[in-house]
């Protein structure tokens, strides 16, 4: 008799009547045959594997971590509410102990996602993860969190979200920057004045295969999770690391997913981008759900799959192995890193120009926070996109200490209403959210 | 000697676990109903000794409709009575195969085909030929075979076949049993159908030859776990779709008196467990994939039921101060002589009911009094309050589940389609007894099912034939497809949904009618149809659609006049 280790939950919402537009990769297909895979499979007949309907998130789950421009409804479909609601979820069903870990197998992804959203930006509207995670730190008694992106784009959404926050902890494996979209995540990007080292990018060399990724969790992510310890792990689980992705030039495999799942032990994954949606995404699913629920995986296989075909060269496994040196000097030296960064100042700033792919869209940001030791700092930013509005959005985190309470209320009450379209409070302690429009 | 206008009377029998109840119907309606004893040791018996006590002093010739509902295959698989089979299952990547295994003899083997029906490594034929000789050698007469998304590609389960057919008595293949994804029920449908095979044959046969011994030239219907029937020689190919039909016999009996457009909850109260099922528009609610039975989950299409151990006959027992209710019997009620206190006991003390010694009830119901340290009425109501309560909740808790179902479209998930029944039906032995408290205690509309005692029976005698059709079409390879049905053709680019809906029910209305069907009761409906534009490179290529089409379970219509007659 089959029966899972770990009892199991999973969300399958394939949205199979939603796409981006008739012929992008984000399409209605894409998951259709992942659910021919998982039902001949008998996946849900498991014991201890169960299924969940997903939940749908309020406008106020999307406002506790988005500033949407000009209003959560304009940019989003209801596909993105039941996506959240999905993640949201398996992340309720974990904590309240319905369940040991979640998958939560939905469509549209959302880890390009950035905290001000004026459109979509890699087929991504809204950060199904961060408003799962901010939902659950709201709801429930959980603090620290840390969520390790195995997708082969740099999540540079979620890094956006969490870039000042040192309670979670962000670790990025992807393609290198200088080879794919969305073209950032360096060892370099650490995190912000309050937070340096809580991010982590792993850029890996074209062609990395099983060896490099499982080598790179075995030796980098798995010794910096030990020292955070976090309440809860959460895996962005994108599947386009696969050697037949049609969008990338990695050489991962269902194996590979599954052993990498196996060893990360994520309390709840997300699905987050895949597109080889016939050769990868039926296999590679199947072998993350049965890693999570801790049942052998070792026959599930690609049809075509043939380790020697894409093994990585020894550049790319020493290239690797100094990568992860690097990394792991940065997460110890991280203090000494902030210190340096902050020197004395009281406020720190970052100027941006953000792109939107998908909508074709420019954003020009100019985000100023208050450096603080005692919370994650109030956060200022002025915002304005090629559609002609122009914001400012002001966060309180939330844990805010009373002087970043009280600089968030004051940049907020004596903004110059005549300058912005419209101002945006985000005030977690008391889980408050205000717009006022011009 | 009972007169009928027309040549139209037709006999229903269900096999229950205590009693076998058998009603003749006519348009009169019911002219005459037979209790006899199940004797589960001999089905044979029982059901032979129920038709012919029904049909003492009818002419056979008006009878035009048998409908059977036995236990035999149900009691075999159950109390693991099952003979030995060979399955050869051919599995390709995935969960390893020997994670499904469901007996002795069962080798996994080679060859594989993927999700679109593709072959990815073919048949070895001499493996096959190897199983063959092994199987043949231990005196194996009976065989399984399934693939992988044989529903897909039904080729591989074909070859093995050629190679094993003329070496064994019967062969099933997993694509012919259903047309539903599921590799693991695959695997344990096709066994218990090899299985039960040579125990549902003889039996039947045996009947059959008794019947036209009496001068019964009628075909025999077999009553399936859906509340559908099928002829007596399409169930040979399929006798695993005899397994549980008991349920489906009440619910369909207590479907004439169901209300139209509301949703209602039946309650088979027997004296051993309670069956609950819901009915929406007087059409039962399916099970999603199967019926799961003696430890298989199958692919078996079935109502969705739920079976509890608690009833009339429930034994009551006082347990550390607490009234304990079931899910034992240990006879009858005391006021029928009954050696324990039973709901049905509890009814007696509270209510005015005839043929019964509500002095012994009494007695009974006194040693539960003490034990909880209250008077006997008392103790009475705390029994039936008790019984009633938990019969209630379990209903919830079906319904619940009922209510969460995924679904996989932001359609279906706005629309949120939730149960709500807010009628009751009860139907069993005891079932005016408990009517009026179950009102009280949910507050719905509860009504006895008319001819209670024997709805079963009725129910049984009144299902129309069912069954469903599972179609694809992939027009980039430039096939549609039902392999169930062995129905396989190439197509053009241009075809549509609307085509592979009108192919899905031609299919469905040639096997209705071959399982026995009237042409008059097709009552068609599409269960799924689903179009995907299948997307290469930024270009489309071809559209991937996926039909099931279903015969609705409902009543004959023949027979609605009889049925009215009923109420
Ligand atoms: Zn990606
Ligand atoms: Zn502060």
């Amino acid at each position: 008799m089959l029966r899972a280790k770990y009892k199991t939950g999973l969300v399958f919402f394939p949205a199979f009547d939603w796409a981006i537009s008739p012929t992008h990769p984000e399409r209605e297909e894409r998951l259709l045959y992942t659910q021919d895979q998982v039902f001949e499979e008998g996946l849900f007949d498991i014991d201890g594997i169960q299924e969940l309907k997903p939940d749908i998130v309020t406008i106020k789950d999307v406002q506790r971590v988005h500033f949407c421009v000009p209003d959560v409804e304009h940019v989003t479909t209801e596909s993105h509410f039941i996506s959240a609601g999905g993640a949201k979820r398996i992340g309720m069903a974990v904590l309240d102990k319905e369940i040991e870990r979640g998958f939560a197998l939905v469509r549209p992804p959302g880890h390009h996602a950035m905290r001000v959203v004026h459109g979509a930006r890699g087929f991504c509207n809204v950060n199904i993860e961060a408003i799962m995670i901010e939902y659950l730190r709201e709801a429930y008694n959980i603090d620290k969190v840390a969520i390790v992106d195995t997708d082969c784009h740099h999540g540079d959404g979620t890094q956006d979200i969490y870039w000042h926050d040192p309670y979670t902890l962000f670790i990025s494996i992807h393609q290198d920057g200088r080879t794919l979209y969305p073209g950032s995540g360096f060892p370099n990007e650490m995190g912000g004045p309050n937070a340096v080292g809580a991010t982590i990018n792993i850029p890996l060399p074209p062609h990395t295969s099983e060896e490099g990724f499982l080598y790179v969790i075995k030796n980098v992510v798995l010794p910096i999770l030990d020292d955070f310890k976090p309440d809860i792990i959460i895996n962005s689980a994108g599947q386009d690391n696969h050697y037949s992705d049609p969008i990338t030039n990695m050489n991962f495999s269902a194996q590979g997913y599954a052993a990498l799942t196996s060893l990360l032990k994520p309390d709840i994954a997300v699905l987050e981008g895949g597109y080889s949606i016939e050769g990868a995404l039926p296999y590679v699913n199947v072998g993350i759900i049965l890693a999570m629920a801790g049942i052998d995986y070792s026959k599930v296989k690609e049809p075509n799959y043939d380790p020697d075909s894409i093994r990585q060269t020894p550049e790319i496994t020493s290239y690797i192995k100094k990568l992860g040196e690097e990394i792991l000097i940065n997460w110890e030296q991280k203090g000494k890193i902030e210190e340096k960064i902050r020197g004395a100042k009281e406020l720190d700033e970052r100027d941006r120009n953000i792109f939107y792919d998908t909508d074709s869209l420019h954003e020009k940001q100019k985000e100023t926070i208050r450096v603080c030791s005692d919370c994650s700092g109030a956060i200022r930013i002025d915002s304005s996109s090629d559609l002609g509005s122009h914001i400012l959005a002001i966060h309180i985190p939330r844990k805010a200490c009373r002087d970043c309470k009280g600089l968030g209320y004051k940049w907020y009450d004596t903004a110059d209403a005549s300058k912005y379209d419209m101002i945006f409070l985000q005030d977690r302690t008391e889980n408050k959210y205000l717009t006022l429009i011009e | 000697m009972i007169k009928t206008k027309e040549n139209s009377m037709i006999v229903g029998l269900d096999v229950g676990g205590t009693h076998t109840d058998v009603v003749l119907l006519g348009n009169e309606g019911l002219l005459k109903e037979i209790k006899v004893l199940t004797d589960s040791s001999d089905l044979y018996r029982t059901v032979l000794t129920g038709l012919e006590k029904l049909l003492e002093g009818v002419e056979p010739a008006k009878i035009n409709r048998i409908v059977l509902s036995t236990t035999l295959t149900t009691n075999a698989i159950v109390q693991k009575k099952l003979p030995q089979v060979g399955m050869i299952v051919s599995s390709g990547p995935g969960i390893d195969p020997k994670f499904f295994c469901t007996n002795s003899h069962y080798f996994a083997v080679s060859g594989s085909i993927d999700h679109r029906g593709r072959e990815i490594e073919p048949v070895d034929k001499n493996e096959i030929e190897n199983i063959s000789g092994i199987l043949k050698n231990e005196g194996i007469r009976n065989i399984g075979v399934v693939s992988k998304f044989s529903v897909r590609n039904p080729s591989h389960e074909l070859i093995i076949n050629e190679i094993l057919k003329d070496s064994f008595t019967k062969i099933f293949l997993g694509h012919q049993i259903s047309g539903n994804l599921n590799f693991s029920r695959r695997i344990a449908t096709t066994y218990l159908n090899a299985a039960v095979y040579p125990l549902h044959k003889e039996f039947f046969e045996a009947v059959n030859k008794s019947l036209k011994e009496k001068g019964l030239m009628v075909p025999i219907h077999i009553l399936k776990a859906d509340g559908g029937t099928m002829s007596f020689e399409s169930s040979i190919d399929s006798p695993g779709r005899t397994i549980l039909s008991g349920p489906a016999a009440s619910v369909m009996g207590s479907i004439a008196s169901a209300p139209d457009e509301e949703e209602s909850l039946v309650l088979d109260i027997g004296g051993t467990t309670t069956d609950m099922a819901v009915l929406i528009n007087r059409i039962p609610v399916l099970e999603p994939l199967g019926i799961r039975l003696g430890g298989y989950k199958t692919l078996i299409r079935s109502l969705e039921t739920r079976s509890i151990g608690l009833g009339g006959d429930s034994v009551v027992k006082v347990e550390d101060g607490k009234i304990n209710i079931g899910p034992e019997r240990a006879g009858p009620a005391m006021a029928y002589g009954g050696p324990v206190p039973t709901p049905t006991d509890a009814f007696f003390v509270m209510k005015h009911i005839k043929n019964g010694d509500k002095k012994k009830s009494i007695e009974g119901l006194k040693s539960i009094a003490k034990g909880i340290g209250t008077s006997y009425e008392n103790a009475a109501h705390e029994i039936v309050d008790q019984t009633c309560r938990k019969i209630l909740e379990e209903a919830q808790d079906m319904i619940n589940l009922i209510n969460r179902k995924p679904v996989y479209t932001i359609h279906e998930i706005k629309e949120g389609y939730h149960v709500k029944p807010k009628k009751i039906i009860v139907l069993g032995g005891p079932a005016p007894h408990f009517a009026e408290y179950l009102e009280k205690l949910s507050g719905y509309k509860v009504s006895v099912a008319p001819r209670w005692k024997v709805a079963n029976a009725i129910g049984a005698a009144l299902a129309r034939t069912t069954c469903e059709v599972t179609l694809f079409a992939d027009t980039e390879q430039k096939i549609v497809a039902a392999p169930e049905e062995r129905f396989s053709i190439s197509v053009k680019e241009g075809f549509t949904k609307d085509d592979a809906v009108e192919k899905a029910f031609d299919l469905l209305k040639q096997k209705a009618l071959q399982r026995g069907a009237n042409i008059d009761d097709l009552e068609m409906e599409i269960l799924e149809d689903l179009q995907f534009n299948m997307i290469r490179g930024f270009y489309t290529t071809g559209k991937n659609i996926r039909i099931k089409v279903q015969v609705k379970p409902g009543l004959i219509h023949e027979y609605e006049s009889i049925a009215e007659r009923l109420l």
